[in-house]
């Protein structure tokens, strides 16, 4: 999977959001994903990754994402 | 009990679970390792269990706990995060922090590995 496609999915359910997509292999398969979005504002880390994940639910459930990294921040 | 039982179980009752690709002597994966290595740093009893041996462990956690990656890890019950916000939060101070209150400062740093298992109709049967 290329990591533009991973950036599409995560700017279409975070819209506005600043998202830098790293392919930590070369493989397409492990990404590190950094998201800075006014959505995560006032949320756990827990619950600003849980948006993550749901926006990539697709890839982590049938492996074409074998590994994720996340690093998130809101915008406060 | 059913295997989706035992998971919770293990997560209610432990101090610190965390799931784990192998073993804390032997993690098969990086992010399992990670973790560990910020829970070890941060001085917490860490309770694991290896959810390699059967596919269905895994499929019941993250349908328990609705996060779909490994590791995961909890302290008294909460889902604390994955590898990542483990290891961010121990950077920050902050899982020390959330130890020292949960399970206080004097706390013993404790390891061991608890097997969950399907029960199959053979087993049932068996029983």
């Amino acid at each position: 999977m290329a990591a533009e496609t991973i950036s599409a999915l995560l700017e279409d359910a975070l819209p506005g959001s600043e998202v830098a997509v790293v392919d930590r292999t070369g493989g397409g398969d492990h990404f590190h994903v950094t998201v800075v979005s006014s959505a995560f504002d006032g949320l756990s880390l827990v619950e600003q990754h849980r948006l993550v994940n749901r926006a990539l639910a697709a890839p982590l459930a049938d492996g074409t994402i074998h590994e994720l990294r996340i690093t998130t921040k809101g915008t406060r | 009990m059913t295997l989706r039982e035992q998971i919770k179980q293990v997560i209610d009752d432990e101090p610190v679970a965390i799931f784990i690709k192998g073993t804390p002597q032997a993690p098969a994966c990086g992010n399992s390792m990670r973790a560990l290595q910020a829970l070890r740093s941060a001085g917490a009893p860490i309770t694991a269990v290896d959810i390699l041996p059967d596919p269905q462990i895994r499929q019941e956690l993250s349908s328990l706990t609705d996060w779909p990656t490994i590791p995961q890890v909890f302290v008294k019950g909460e889902l604390i995060g994955g590898a990542d916000i483990t290891e961010e939060l121990y950077a920050s101070g902050e899982l020390q922090r959330r130890l020292d209150e949960a399970l206080g400062a004097d706390r013993e740093q404790t390891v061991k590995v608890v097997a969950v298992t399907a029960v199959t109709a053979a087993g049932a049967t068996a029983a």
